[in-house]
């Protein structure tokens, strides 16, 4: 008989006797499917996190902060920068020939959210009327756009569906100030999304300040960016720093998951080390349940290779069943739940997403899992003694 | 005088599989206190199943079996626990040592039943091993010992807690006919000098011919064997 | 306890098996203790913080400023029995990515409503005297080996000098330290007279003020006291103690307690399945043995006894191991995240000890009950 047609024959025996096994292989099983669950939770939650951020930046567009600032809220433009900025070159032009740049002020404003009542910060953006060329992906779903001049703002979906008394008509009080809800948008699920746009004027005369916090531009194409930050940073007049949207995003979200991705190799690691513990227990106790069984086939004249690869082909089926359950209960779970995280000036609110990825790395984990459980069993298969194995009483 | 353990007019059947089978019908049988009898008898003669209704281990149907004035055919399963801790040592074919204790510590086992001090419990197991000649054995575990040793230990942990009887179901069954012989003696010894009664199962002749007394079991009941028949 | 060596030697029948099975319960007791460690330890540095100090802040967000007018005003509201304040200003040092954490203050003030912090002898006078020194915290000092005297050059990305100058220059006049350790001392601390002047906006405003009250119990009503005298103004205020504070401030990171409980319920879950498979497989291969204790007198309920000992000890023990874990660990994962040493609190060793052992008897009931049925007659003839 050939080696393969002998793996063959043995996996097929031993995949056989399963049932008669049934509470200890589960234990793999179920100890996989623990794992991949929660991997699959957590790791869910961060990468969408992650994506929600980056989503928001565009490689054809660029950010401009005050030199050393790290994002939008520790950044200050005064006023006579704004001209400059947009006018440099490499920006495109709206429709109307308007440069299209965007000096934007951030404010935060605290409000309550619908599943605890407890208060939380939203973003509040003031855009120029340019910011519709700007950001195109940004659209209105109901109501209408605020009017410049006004107090009047639209609301991101996220950030509506998250916090209470957003609805249109309904009215918020920012600094010395009473706001009113003309629209709702859409802006696929990013940042933005979790946020309130009013006029950059009306709203930087209602703090009355002077400064903005950061200018977007959109760029002629990618490839201008270099030609308007070459022009920005060797400006003696300016002290800015320029990045790409898409990196700006980057570096905020890899900021955001630094402590994220800590919890979650930190949870990662420990649960498959106790799902690895699980395995090797379960194949140890099949290998010994099966121990005559295993003698018996060495003796007729069957190989070691034969033992070594029916006890990993176990391993390797019990886990991956194991990755497909947990998997698939924290699809079922958590796929499409809404999930708001925040800190002192804005919450962001996204949505989780469970993507094919994540879901095949998590399944070839607990696979890799298996195997490494099925190993060291499958080798003391194939040492075993066939003369006192035989004697054994099984 | 009194026997030690009185046997009425007990029956006995189990149920194996769908068929009913009649193992002991109306047997009687008395052991006076310091006998050695051995019940002999072929596979099936319900000399097993005696064995097990005088060591507490199982009741019987109808009948009365009264140990040392006490009748414990009545008794419930929780009762008949606490005295054979008290009453029967027991000895198996098998040993039946806890292959993870050491010597000491399986001779131990009946003592932790009483309420012995820890101190106390040591010097009995010590004094159990002394008289089986496994004292430098002690802390070994089961599977370092001979066939002959381990029943030895077995035979230490039956007598440790001073029982009113020692039980012995085919002692010799899986040992050699030298070891079988010292085991045999180490019994004989505990008959004669510390006045053990003794009931002990076995189809061995030869193991037989050690006891005071022999009964053929055939069939659920009971007839005289000749002494030493295959001596 | 005398039948702790019976126990204890059952539990090692299978070396293998129980090393690996202890080796997961422990792992998962680790997960455990760090998790339940982390949020009680929250918990309790709420529970340590003061009720009888408020902040005062923006009613619209912690980044609107207050005007330092609001300081004569609230010092008038009856209880309020001291004022600081507090201005943040972001900075770095050389790079931006060495972030400093530095505030502007009222240094004799802030040291009167904080006695936990410590100050060496003089530094206060020398901070009265010299407009551009700076009090630095301990941490910060042994970070950047900076000491007494050194002149250090910030920048700042929101703060720009009426000078035009890029660099606010301070002189360090002393190192301050928080008396109990657990607020981390790495701040840069330096004059509000000076920065106020200095900078080119925001004039006369802070950030937040802090006010000592004569007593906690009437927090709630000082606090609407405060709030009601700048209410429908451009600037009215929200005033909490500090305790209702940091535990607003922790519910806004969003719900950490639901995502711990559901991953430790996970990982019981399959604890549970594990080692109740450990103990019915052991059961399974020692009916024989546990005939023979049966026949020795050992009573039914003995046995289950046993088995129960049995499976008590293997979760207790590995609990312990992974708990004990946790607490070394405790420290290093608060430093990580910006808190000071905090020890494992032995509440939470405690509950881990319970939930071990609930997860023992629930896994050992169905094969201990087993057990009861074993018949000691059938057991021994190998039936």
């Amino acid at each position: 008989m050939s080696a393969l047609s002998q793996m063959g024959a043995v996996t097929g025996m031993n995949l056989r006797s399963i049932p008669r096994r049934l509470g200890s292989s589960s234990v793999i099983v179920i100890g996989i499917a623990g794992v991949v669950g929660v991997i699959v939770a957590v790791f869910g939650m961060t990468r969408s996190l992650s994506q929600a951020l980056v989503d928001t930046g565009r490689p054809d567009r660029a950010i401009v902060l005050r030199s050393g600032a790290q994002n939008e809220t520790s950044s200050t433009l005064l006023v006579d920068a704004f001209a400059t900025i947009k006018n440099a070159p490499g920006v495109a032009r709206t429709s109307a020939g308007d440069a299209a740049g965007s000096a934007e002020m951030l404010a935060s404003v605290n409000l309550i959210r619908r599943e605890d009542g407890a208060q939380a910060a939203v973003g509040v953006r003031g855009v120029e009327p340019t910011s519709a060329t700007i950001r195109p992906e940004v659209k209105l779903i109901d109501g209408r756009m605020f009017r410049p001049g006004l107090r009047e703002m639209i609301v991101g979906r996220g950030a509506q569906h998250e916090f209470k008394n957003l609805e249109i008509g309904d009215h918020v009080g920012l600094r010395d100030s009473v706001w009113t809800i003309v629209g709702i948008f859409e802006s696929g699920g990013d940042a933005n999304e979790s946020r309130l746009f009013a006029d950059a004027q009306t709203l930087m005369s209602a703090y009355k300040r002077t400064a903005a916090n950061s200018v977007t531009v959109l760029l002629e194409s990618e490839a201008s960016f270099d030609e308007f930050k070459t022009a920005l940073t060797t400006n003696p007049t300016l002290s800015v720093s320029v990045e790409r949207e898409r990196d700006y995003y980057q570096r905020q979200s890899e900021d955001a998951n630094t402590f994220f991705d800590l919890v979650t190799t930190f949870v990662g690691i420990i649960m498959a080390l106790g799902a690895l513990f699980g395995a090797l227990n379960t194949m140890y106790s099949a290998v010994s349940a099966r121990t005559v069984e295993i003698a018996t086939l060495r003796a007729i004249g069957f190989g070691a290779s034969g033992v070594v690869s029916s006890v990993l082909v176990e391993a390797l089926l019990l886990s991956f069943t194991g990755a497909v359950v947990g998997a698939a209960i924290a699809w079922l779970l958590f796929n499409g739940n809404t999930i708001g995280i925040g800190n002192n000036v804005g919450t962001l609110v996204f949505q989780m997403r469970i993507t094919p990825a994540l879901l095949g790395s998590s399944v070839l984990l607990a696979c890799i899992v298996g195997l490494l459980g099925g190993l060291l069993p499958a080798l003391r298969a194939a040492r075993m003694p066939v003369a006192t194995a035989l004697r054994a009483t099984a | 005088m009194t026997a030690l353990v009185s046997i009425k007019q007990v029956y006995k059947s189990y149920v194996r599989g769908k068929q009913r089978v009649e193992v002991l019908h109306g047997l009687d049988l008395d052991v006076e206190k310091g006998e050695f009898l051995a019940l002999m008898g072929p596979s099936g003669s319900g000399k097993s199943t005696l064995l097990n209704l005088i060591g507490g281990l199982d009741r019987p149907d109808k009948g009365e079996i009264t140990v040392a004035g006490q009748r414990i055919d009545q008794l419930s399963s929780g009762q008949l626990a606490k005295w054979r801790a008290r009453h029967v040592g027991f000895i198996f074919q098998f040993y039946n040592l806890l292959p993870v204790l050491t010597a000491e510590r399986n001779v131990e086992v009946p003592l932790l039943l009483t309420k012995l001090s820890s101190r106390e419990r040591k010097r009995n197991v010590q004094a159990a091993l002394d008289l089986v000649g496994l004292a430098d054995r002690a802390k070994h575990k089961p599977s370092e010992l001979s066939g002959g040793q381990q029943q030895r230990v077995a035979i230490a942990r039956a007598l440790v807690a001073d029982p009113t009887l020692l039980v012995c179901d085919e002692p010799t069954g899986d040992l050699d006919r030298e070891t079988s012989d010292s085991v045999l003696q180490l019994l004989e010894l505990l008959n004669r000098q510390q006045g053990k009664t003794i009931v002990m199962v076995t189809h061995d002749p030869r193991a037989a011919g050690h006891a005071s007394r022999r009964l053929h079991v055939d069939k659920g009941s009971l007839g005289e064997a000749p002494v030493g028949a295959a001596a | 306890m005398k039948y702790l060596p019976l126990i204890w030697a059952g539990l090692w029948r299978k070396r293998v098996r129980t090393v690996l099975t202890m080796l997961s319960v422990a792992v998962a007791f680790v997960l455990f203790g760090v998790m339940h460690g982390v949020t009680a330890g929250i918990d309790q540095i709420i529970n340590q913080m003061s009720d009888s100090r408020l902040r005062i802040q923006s009613r619209v967000n912690i980044t609107e400023a207050l005007p330092i007018a609001h300081l004569g005003r609230i010092e008038n509201v009856p209880g309020v029995l001291g004022v600081g304040y507090y201005n943040f200003v972001g900075a770095y040092y050389q790079e931006p990515r060495n972030q400093i954490s530095a505030g502007a203050m009222d240094m004799s003030r802030q040291t009167a409503l904080f006695p936990e912090i410590k100050v060496p002898d003089g530094a206060l006078d020398a901070m009265a005297r010299t407009r551009d020194g700076a009090l630095i915290g301990a941490d910060l000092a042994k970070e950047r080996g900076w000491k007494v005297g050194d002149r250090i050059p910030l920048r700042s990305s929101i703060w720009m000098r009426k000078d035009g100058a890029q660099d606010w220059t301070f002189e360090i006049l002393g190192i301050y330290s928080w008396a109990d350790g657990r607020v981390p001392s790495n701040e840069f601390w330096i004059n509000y007279q000076y920065f106020d002047e200095e900078r080119t906006f925001g004039n006369g405003t802070v950030t937040i003020y802090f006010a000592r009250i004569n007593d906690p119990a009437h927090s709630a009503q000082i606090a609407e006291q405060i709030d009601g005298l700048f209410a429908n103004s451009a600037n009215e205020t929200q005033t909490q103690n500090e305790r209702d504070w940091l535990r607003g401030r922790i519910a806004q990171i969003g719900n950490m307690a639901f995502f711990v409980n559901a991953i430790i319920g996970a990982v019981m879950f399959t604890l549970l399945f594990l080692t109740g498979n450990t103990m019915m497989q052991s059961v399974r291969e020692r009916i024989p043995e546990l005939a023979v204790l049966k026949t020795y007198g050992f009573s039914s309920s003995a046995v289950v006894l046993l088995v129960l000992g049995e499976a008590l000890l293997l979760c207790g023990v590995a609990a312990g191991i992974g708990l004990g874990l946790a607490r070394l660990a405790q420290p290093s994962i608060f430093r990580a995240i910006g808190a000071g040493g905090l020890a494992l609190p032995w509440s939470v060793i405690g509950t881990g000890l319970g939930v071990a052992a609930v997860v023992a008897i629930i896994s050992a009931l169905p094969p201990a009950w087993r057990t009861q049925r074993i018949s000691i007659v059938d057991a021994l003839a190998g039936r």
